[in-house]
């Protein structure tokens, strides 16, 4: 299917999505999906990193964070921003963070890249925290509008927009995905040095993948100060979004965009359930136990689980494949 | 900024008394990152694990702290050694330890943390023990007896873990399993045992270095993230797998997180550890004392 089309198809469904929360007439539903459609654009961000190029990203909170906080300090400069100039914004900032990350880590392979990147986040936390501009560690108020134009509440607003950041971070990671470039991020996730060694820019490859998964992480961070109100460190910092951002893509699969969207709107939902229904600590000890028993069980998560069932080939591993195939042909 | 040379000699001498106790919390990392290569990022949760099962037999029999963890140290030891068996068949065998791998053990962590947060909840605990509460001073240096006694036992466990790694027969064979694993089974030595069995001790340690956790300061569930950090800089900063190394690189970072509380205020320290394990990996990643 052409990038074109796919992302006119996922428009109209994301207008359902919208469509059928506004019939349910009420705003529960829009508080409930936001975090769902956030940890959509968080999983597919992760897996552009984590997915197609193997590097374990734990620091998803720290660049989740940094989007928020650059609402913060925007809403502290010129109080009236609309929210999708602070997207931006926020985009940009964790973009280069991202970049900075890629160019710190580039030596480091496997465990020491994810050790290192837990390490970020928490030298980012101990600077925000210090950093009195943006509340420090008592924390930033947002004054959130009641009502906005044409949407009726503010919520509908919110979610209206992390629906496009979702659906424009699925079109990004499929358009990777049928690229060179995701061809390229492939054999860097199947054999580095062999992929250095055949020609393939590793490193200016890695460099754009923790961009681009950062800058997409600081989109979905940047609207969330308005949504909760009240931003804290340790809330934007917390666990649950780096344990979430992996465990979802991990259950899901992560060898194409569907699995972080299948696995995020699962376990999203589920925990959004839980929540409501027995307790928020259930609700992450549920996703703790998923995520062990799915790598454990399930290595390809649930796409692999329904192609091993209907007995195709997981897709993305077509152009894996291929790649594999080619190499001794292509080189004279 | 206020310095004075008391203050300085203060802060280097509780830099030491804490370091060593971080050489404690980072054995098990040593042995089981360093020398096994399996990224045991849950670790730190299995040292708070340790310290609320110290505080439930603290609580309830009233025994000594330090003693309980010794008591407790072999369930400690056969819960690794479980762990390690479901990790090997799930991952190791099928040669998909790394992003998986991680996964599984983040996965562990979370759940740990969870479930004392639902058995025990949020509150801070802590154990009563005598040498709780008093300190010594010697001229302008103050040493709480509560940091001091977790320091000599954690420098003693080091002493001995080192002993077991360099004379006895397993110890050896876990050393070699690190070097070259196709000779260890060349010469009849089951290699996956060998792993069983260090992978256990470094659980076991967990139970030792959560007791003094809880000496030294009040627990609560979440307090293990802090130490994610610290035990993997300390541990790439001491060579991986090295415990002589493990050692001087918790000193050190033991006492710059000292001078950095003391002379720019607390809320700078975690960044300290991090931002030693930033630097080491991006301009020397082979350590102190690399191997």
């Amino acid at each position: 299917m052409r990038s074109d089309i796919f992302f006119i198809i996922s428009l109209i469904v994301g207008g359902c999505v919208y469509g059928l929360a506004a019939a349910l007439g009420n705003d529960y539903y829009f508080f409930a999906g936001y975090v769902v459609v956030q940890y959509v654009v968080l999983a597919t961000a992760w897996n552009i990193l984590g997915g197609y190029c193997g590097y374990v990203n734990f620091g998803s909170a720290a660049f989740f964070a940094l989007g928020a906080y650059s609402t913060v300090a925007m809403y502290r400069l010129y109080p009236p921003m609309p929210i999708p100039v602070d997207v931006a914004i926020g985009g940009v900032a964790s973009g280069v963070i991202g970049l900075g990350t890629g160019y710190l880590t580039l030596r480091l392979r496997g465990a020491f890249f994810a050790i290192a990147t837990l390490a970020l986040a928490v030298v980012l936390e101990t600077l925000v925290v210090n950093w009195e501009y943006v509340g420090g560690s008592r924390g930033a108020f947002i004054v959130r509008p009641e009502t906005i134009a044409p949407f009726g509440s503010y919520i509908k607003y919110l979610f209206l927009i992390m629906l496009l950041v979702a659906i424009g971070s699925i079109t990004v990671a499929r358009l990777i995905e049928r690229s060179r470039l995701g061809y390229g991020f492939a054999t860097i996730r199947d054999d580095e040095l062999a992929a250095e060694a055949s020609g393939v820019p590793t490193l200016r490859l890695k460099l754009i993948a923790t961009t681009i998964s950062g800058a997409l992480m600081g989109m979905a961070g940047a609207p969330f100060p308005y949504y909760i109100g009240y931003l804290q460190p340790s809330s934007a910092f917390g666990l649950d979004y780096a344990v979430n951002s992996i465990a979802m893509p991990l259950i899901g699969g992560t060898t194409s965009w569907v699995g972080p969207l299948i696995g995020a709107v699962l376990l999203g939902s589920l925990q959004q359930i839980a929540t409501v229904t027995i307790s928020s600590a259930v609700n992450l000890l549920i996703v703790g136990f998923l995520l062990v028993g799915f790598v454990i069980v399930a290595p390809k998560g649930i796409i692999g689980l329904v192609q091993k069932y209907i007995g195709r080939r997981p897709a993305g591993q077509v152009g894996r494949r291929r790649i594999k195939a080619d190499a001794p042909e292509a080189a004279p | 900024m206020i310095f004075s040379f008391d203050l300085l000699i203060d802060a280097i001498v509780s830099g030491i008394l804490i370091g060593a106790f971080y050489a404690a919390v980072t054995a098990g990392i040593t042995l089981s990152f360093g020398i096994l290569d399996i990224v045991n990022i849950a670790h730190p949760g299995f040292i708070i694990l340790g310290s609320y099962v110290v505080y439930f037999i603290n609580a309830k029999l009233g025994l000594d702290p330090i003693v309980a963890a010794i008591v407790v140290m072999p369930g400690f030891y056969l819960l690794g050694a479980a762990i390690y068996q479901i990790y090997y068949v799930s991952f190791e065998k099928r040669g998909q330890e790394s992003i998986r791998g991680l996964a599984f053990f983040f996965g562990i962590l979370f759940i740990t943390e969870v479930s004392l947060v639902l058995y025990f909840g949020v509150d801070y605990r802590y154990v009563e023990a005598p040498y709780i509460g008093p300190t010594w001073h010697l001229g302008f240096v103050d040493i709480p007896l509560r940091i001091l006694v977790p320091c000599l036992v954690s420098v003693s466990l080091i002493a001995a873990l080192q002993l077991v790694l360099t004379r006895t027969f397993v110890g050896r064979a876990i050393m070699a399993v690190a070097q070259d694993e196709l000779a260890l089974r060349l010469m009849a030595v089951d290699p996956i045992r060998i792993k069983r069995i260090a992978f256990g001790i470094s659980i076991a340690t967990a139970a030792l270095a959560g007791a003094f956790l809880i000496i030294i300061q009040p627990v609560e569930p979440s307090v293990g993230r802090e130490y994610i950090g610290r035990v993997f800089a300390i541990c790439v900063l001491g060579g991986m797998g090295s415990l002589p190394g493990t050692l001087v690189a918790a000193l050190l970072v033991g006492i710059v997180e000292s001078l950095t509380s003391t002379f720019y205020g607390p809320s700078w320290a975690p960044a300290v550890s991090f931002g030693f394990l930033l630097l080491t990996l991006a301009v020397r990643p082979a350590g102190l004392l690399g191997r």
